[in-house]
């Protein structure tokens, strides 16, 4: 199995309530697929599974080929998630931000190595953050802080890239920079995966789209095909002005259908 | 006589320099985790070691130590498990822990003045052992916090990043949890319990006034608390108060001092911060009225970049330099 990415019948449940339901689906290397789908269809709880932040209720996840639970070669994955975490306490630089990014490749105790260095300079220098790397990151704007969390996944280097809707919340002049910054991965053979809310500039380095809705997989195939995701969207779901009363709510007394 | 002629005092002073030197360490963590409470929560737990100490005939250094890290990780793991009561649980267990220590030392026949000691510190009362104690978990309270700095900046900035990353995330916050509690027990000779959390705060708070970056404010911190410690402990031994409130009266002096140049620093960045690109192009304007004052490195108005040329600031406007006249920007 060659796989970057594999799940087989995947289940997973957020607090008692079931999220992702009978979840299948395979990432080959070099692959870039986007995962489509509204609010709450189960987009960033896929995501948060198959980086082991989330616990699978059932199934068989493989990354590499080895399953999440066992999974130890995180050095091969780089995580974006969608916003840096509540500012914290203390401020801290660009540089530093980005260098913890290398931390799957270093070693207890020991400073960083040349090589490391050199990764960090690169990872910024592909955001275009090199001028701001001594700033507090809590002095930059929010486009800027989403491209210091992807430079800090670049820092290590990653096989697989894994983006949780990078695009929200951020400009055009940042959206066409990470499409650059990804197509050059894609190039070096990379593997990404990324949670949108539309392809935007991404359009034209897409393979693959897995479309999701209410925790299933309801489409998976190329893009030029969303048509078909969009007929799976209106599937079962009723617009609240074609009815009287609001759907998936109890009727109060006196409703009658 | 000077005071280092006092073998008392010299034990308190080099108590004092790495109780100073190791409290901002684990405080710049407990600080960036929005945690800047939990020493004092430790501490207060704290006191029912001494206070069992007392009771049983112990060193009061190592019962405190014991109940100080339980403490430390009982809190962790209500931390841990999230939001709801869990700030109402933190303060049960600090109740229950300086209630609890009061009654111990109570049954042990211990006088106010000797739990007083442990609370607000003591100068005379630190032993030959006492500072090899100090001196020994200090020092590997800085290394670790110094050694594993990379990875408990990681845990502490993004805990679920640092999970991708391959970081063992609990094993660092309960690391954290345990030199906390070290750190408190390490204090509580010279700031004593009760003010312990400021010695862990607020050189952080001081330093950030002046610092951008993580490692740099640990530094400054680190070397304020030590710089703050071992003169309180000087000044409390001419004037005879508790030194953990002179420690923490100087401590905070700093932050007085240093929070306008702090805000004025910022301010000052904030005017010099560049201007935005913009998306798409503004149209050309001109200064409507005559502009008989010539911008230029001296004028005074602030000069900020913006893309390849520089705008003036002046009166709310932007004025950029465009031919023989000046436009809106």
């Amino acid at each position: 199995m060659n796989n970057v990415i594999d799940v087989e019948s995947g289940n997973l449940a957020l607090g008692g309530r079931p999220i992702l339901r009978g979840i299948s689906l395979s990432v080959r290397q070099g692959e870039v697929v986007a995962v489509l789908g509204s609010n709450g269809s189960g987009k960033s709880t896929l995501i948060r599974g198959l980086m082991g932040l989330a616990k699978w209720n059932s199934g068989d996840i493989r990354l590499f080929g080895t399953p999440v639970a066992q999974f130890h070669d995180w050095h091969r994955v780089g995580y974006v998630p969608q916003q840096l975490s509540a500012t914290s306490g203390v401020p801290a630089t660009v540089k530093e931000v980005v260098a913890s990014g290398r931390l799957s490749r270093r070693r207890l105790l020991l400073p960083m190595r040349q090589i490391d260095r050199a990764a960090v300079r690169s990872a910024l220098a592909a955001v275009e953050l090199t001028d701001r790397q001594n700033d507090a990151v809590s002095h930059l704007s929010g486009g800027q802080q989403q491209r210091v969390l992807v430079a800090r996944a670049l820092a290590g280097e990653p096989e697989l890239f894994v983006l949780d809707e990078p695009n929200s919340g951020v400009d055009q002049h940042n959206r066409l920079g990470l499409a650059r910054t990804l197509a050059h991965l894609v190039e070096g053979g990379g593997t990404v995966v990324v949670v949108l809310h539309e392809l935007g500039p991404l359009a034209g380095l897409i393979d693959r789209i897995i479309g999701l809705h209410d925790g299933r997989i309801v489409y998976d195939g190329p893009p030029g095909d969303e048509a078909t995701l969009e007929a799976h969207e209106g599937q079962g779901h009723v617009h609240h002005h074609a009815r009287s009363f609001p759907d998936h709510v109890p009727l109060e007394p006196g409703w009658r259908l | 006589m000077t005071l280092l002629d006092y073998p008392f005092m010299v034990r308190a002073l080099v108590a004092a320099l790495f109780t100073g030197l190791a409290a901002p360490a684990i405080g710049t963590y407990l600080v960036q985790r929005r945690l800047a409470l939990m020493g004092d929560g430790i501490g207060h737990i704290a006191v029912t070691g001494v206070g069992l100490g007392l009771l049983t005939g112990q060193s009061p250094v190592w019962t405190a130590i014991a109940v100080a890290i339980l403490g430390a990780l009982l809190i962790e793991l209500i931390r841990e498990r999230g939001r709801a009561g869990g700030d109402v649980a933190l303060a049960l267990i600090f109740y229950g822990g300086i209630a609890g220590g009061v009654m111990v030392t109570g049954l042990a026949h211990g006088s106010a003045q000797t739990l007083q000691s442990y609370l607000f510190g003591s100068i005379v009362t630190v032993s030959q052992q006492d500072v090899w104690a100090v001196v020994a978990l200090a020092a590997g309270v800085i290394f670790v916090a110094l050694g594993f700095a990379p990875q408990l900046f990681a845990v502490c900035q993004d805990e679920e990043f640092a999970r991708v990353a391959g970081l063992k995330v609990r094993a660092y916050n309960l690391t954290t949890s345990v030199l906390a509690a070290v750190t408190v027990t390490v204090a509580m000779r010279t700031v004593g319990l009760l003010l312990v959390s400021a010695l862990m705060v607020v050189p952080v708070a001081t330093a950030q006034q002046l610092t951008r970056g993580f490692k740099i404010t640990m530094l400054v911190a680190m070397v304020l608390g030590g710089l703050t410690s071992v003169s309180g402990v000087a000044a409390s031994y001419y004037i005879d108060v508790a030194p953990g409130a002179t420690i923490v009266m100087f401590a905070l002096a700093c932050f007085v001092a240093a929070w306008p140049v702090g805000s004025l620093v910022r301010y000052r960045r904030r005017l010099r911060q560049p201007f935005g690109e913009g998306d798409g192009a503004l149209p050309h304007t001109v200064v409507p009225e005559e502009h008989g004052h010539a911008h230029g490195d001296e004028c005074g108005h602030p000069a900020v970049p913006h893309a390849d040329h520089v705008d003036y600031v002046h009166d709310g406007h932007r004025h950029a330099v465009h031919g023989g006249h000046y436009d809106e920007h």
